[in-house]
């Protein structure tokens, strides 16, 4: 029972600093957008003056996976893209979270063909699934809302001490 | 070289050291290989550009299509024809009551059906809004691109309140599938009426607006002047159409040289302008904004009444009203949506003038239910065409311009 | 129409060992042809000053599912001048599944071909760079045979590992 484990344990500390670092993480979600098809178009109509995505704290949508922390995959994933897609996701640092925009990337849509991968789940680990075809802007900003909910409650030592991703720098694509 | 082997494959790489201008025996030694990928904010959607770079100066580009292929066509031989209008949305989703007004064009000249008067206006009517929307993107996708990033967001704007019309129009946003065999879903209602005549009256000073901040810029006009210039006879050499094509002179407008709907009824220029660089590309998107907006006000004031869907049993889908309370109305609905409209055999191949450029569908009937065979002939894939012709000899940073002047969107290109 | 005996008559009194069949439908009018001499036909009616196609809309082409002539290759070329839309269709048979180029006359076919060369695996005869469009490179079969299953075939294209 030494300080080590006391602080393992959840005391007032530990969750007050939880809290402010959950607090600090939810609202300043970047978001990578992966614009790939329709979809893309409406998570532009996202940014705009209309369905403000700025007021929520994703001031920027950096097109850099290693300034982002919210992968948001707008857009039909085909075989060939799958790969694409892969390797920008292992590029961003933890902590990092997937939203699949829309019916295709949560389960192929209405694309039922030889060259559509029938939903991202099959290779990217997924948090929110939005169903639409496109999803409205304000059903986008639903599942922003829900993944802040999903950061406000993290704690801090789940993200300590992760290993670096090992990423196959010479992929062939 | 075994780095650059897995970053292109063989033959990519043939074809990028395929230009023997200099004679070089290894790549790496004056000239590099850039991978503008596919993920990239200013490629228009997922285009991979291979550059092959002497200093900051292109030598060669191959583009690579084909992140986005869906299987249209496959797909259009295994449904019927009313199953694939809402696949046809998804094909230019910038403009996407455009597309549907060309497949069902397509499908009504295979079968031999005409719509009636107040349904061929009502298509033109969206027809030209979403000429205007999907140019009010690219426009502000333009100046974004080159880095007026205020004007993209005062055109999205403008472009919202297109949207709300559809909304209002046929309950869906963006991806509408508004039209059928036959005329369209349902009549236009006063209140679509109404706020489209207040959209045009307020478009001309907002246009006005976002000009100001463009037109007299020096930096717009310095980035846009005199980039990926094509010569008239270039641009019909290697099949351009659209804004493409007339930014180099050549007054090539489907609406004019082979009229469809109405268009024969109303009064409209064909906007050319003769440099042929991304500067004269963009005038013209802005002029045919314009001329989009006079044509809607004549198109509403031209309007017929009547009714909006043709009086066709065997081809065209009856009312819901009179499926449940008659029995032939009953049995015509259930033979068409099983077992489709089943047109004569035979071919056609019907264009209609796209915002991007000319869009046609070639149809092959075997009498069934389903298309034997069905090409669309998108614009973007054959803009993307001149692409290499356009890129040749400039800057590393003029791509991105004469990308976002050409506007390709890969939903169609890569089909 | 007198396009189409102007097209007619020119084409009869200029190429004159070359056979063809017009097929008129809804207002259209298609030139069957035999598929060795589709380079010398479409130079022809580019470069002639009346007739003048100087505009390739579309190549593609159809795969009949039989076996006798499988495929036809179909071209529409235009006319700015005289506006008028013209279709040739060639029949390709399966065992000898290749017919020549014309990118050497409009441009715009060289990627069509590429696509239509993708989707049925027809080859293209003296293509400048005749390789796959939209399938990656290692894909070994052609889609838009009537042969190739919708769903695709499984193992055909890699994905990635979770």
């Amino acid at each position: 029972m030494g300080l080590e484990a006391k602080l393992n344990q959840d005391s007032f500390i530990t969750t007050t600093i939880d809290a402010i670092a959950a607090w600090a993480r939810k609202n300043s979600v970047w978001p990578m957008p992966m614009g790939i098809s329709c979809c893309a178009i409406e998570m532009m109509a996202v940014g705009d003056p209309k369905y403000d995505i700025a007021r929520f704290g994703s001031e920027v949508m950096r097109f850099t996976p290693r300034q982002c922390d919210l992968m948001i995959v707008a857009g039909t994933v085909t075989y060939k893209m799958a790969h694409v897609v892969k390797k920008i996701y292992d590029q961003m640092p933890e902590p990092k979270w997937v939203i699949a925009m829309g019916a295709c990337t949560s389960s192929g849509g209405m694309y039922r063909s030889y060259n559509v991968v029938q939903g991202i789940d099959q290779f990217l680990p997924v948090d929110v699934y939005l169903a639409g075809c496109p999803p409205r802007p304000d059903n986008l900003l639903n599942a922003l809302i829900m993944i802040q909910d999903k950061i406000g409650k993290t704690k801090v030592r789940e993200f300590q001490d992760q290993p670096l991703t090992e990423y196959p720098v010479h992929n062939k694509n | 070289m075994e780095t650059i082997k897995e970053h292109a494959h063989s033959k990519i790489l043939e074809a990028l050291l395929a230009d023997k201008n200099i004679t070089v025996e290894d790549a790496l030694e004056n000239e590099m290989i850039l991978n503008m990928g596919p993920q990239h904010p200013a490629t228009h959607g997922v285009l991979r550009l291979l550059l092959r770079l002497d200093g900051e100066t292109i030598v060669s580009c191959v583009p690579e299509l084909g992140y986005l292929h869906r299987g249209y066509e496959k797909m259009a031989e295994n449904m019927t024809y009313y199953e694939f209008i809402p696949h046809t949305d998804r094909l230019d989703y910038l403009a996407p009551l455009s597309n549907n007004v060309a497949w069902v064009l397509a499908v009504e000249k295979l079968t031999g059906i005409e719509a009636p008067p107040r349904a061929q206006y009502i298509r033109m009517l969206i027809c030209e809004l979403s000429r205007i929307a999907s140019h009010l993107v690219a426009i502000g996708a333009l100046a974004m691109d080159v880095g007026a990033l205020t004007v993209f967001l005062w055109t999205l704007r403008e472009r919202e309140k297109i949207l709300d019309i559809w909304d209002i129009l046929c309950g869906a946003r963006f991806t509408t599938s508004y039209t059928r065999i036959g005329g369209v879903a349902n009549d236009i209602q006063p209140e679509a009426i109404a706020k489209a005549e207040w959209f045009i009256n307020q478009f001309d000073d907002n246009l006005t607006e976002c000009e100001y901040l463009l037109n007299n810029n020096r930096i717009f006009i310095g980035r846009l002047e005199g980039v990926g210039v094509v010569s008239g006879e270039d641009a019909v050499q290697l099949g351009l159409t659209g804004p493409t094509l007339r930014g180099s002179g050549i007054a090539y407008d489907l609406r004019r040289d082979m009229p469809y709907l109405f268009y024969n009824d109303l009064d409209f220029n064909v906007i050319t302008h003769n440099e042929g660089d991304c500067l004269a590309r963009y005038f013209v998107r802005v002029d045919e904004c314009r001329e989009s907006a006079k044509m809607v006000k004549q198109i509403m004031s031209k309007m017929p009444k009547g009714n909006i869907l043709t009086n066709s049993p065997k081809k065209v889908l009856p009312d819901k009203v009179e499926i449940y309370s008659k029995m032939e109305e009953l049995i015509h609905d259930f033979m068409i949506v099983n077992f489709g409209i089943n047109p004569p055999e035979g071919e056609i191949y019907s264009a209609i003038e796209n915002p991007k450029g000319e869009l046609g569908f070639y149809l092959v009937s075997k009498g069934e239910g389903h298309p034997w065979k069905c090409k669309i002939r998108a614009p973007s894939m054959v803009n993307c065409q001149g692409l290499p012709h356009m890129i040749k000899g400039r800057m590393v940073s003029d791509v991105v311009a004469i990308v976002g002047s050409i506007d390709p969107v890969m939903g169609e290109a890569d089909k | 129409m007198e396009i189409k005996e102007l097209l007619t008559s020119k084409l009869k009194e200029n190429l004159p060992g070359i056979q063809f069949t017009t097929v008129e439908y809804r207002g259209e009018i298609s030139l069957i042809l035999n598929k060795k001499d589709i380079v010398k036909f479409c130079r022809f009616l580019k470069e002639d000053s009346d007739l003048a196609f100087n505009f390739c809309e579309d190549v593609t082409a159809i795969d009949w599912a039989r076996r006798n002539q499988r495929y036809t290759v179909v071209y529409h070329i235009f006319s700015m001048k005289n506006k008028f839309r013209l279709r040739l269709k060639c029949d390709v048979e399966e065992d000898d599944c290749n017919i020549d180029s014309i990118s050497s006359v409009w441009k715009t076919a060289d990627w069509e071909e590429r696509e239509t060369y993708d989707m049925y695996g027809i080859h293209f005869n003296n293509h400048p760079d005749l390789r796959r469009m939209f399938m990656p490179e290692e894909f070994e079969f052609y889609p838009l045979r009537k042969d190739f299953p919708l769903m695709g075939i499984p193992g055909s294209l890699p994905l990635p590992k979770k």
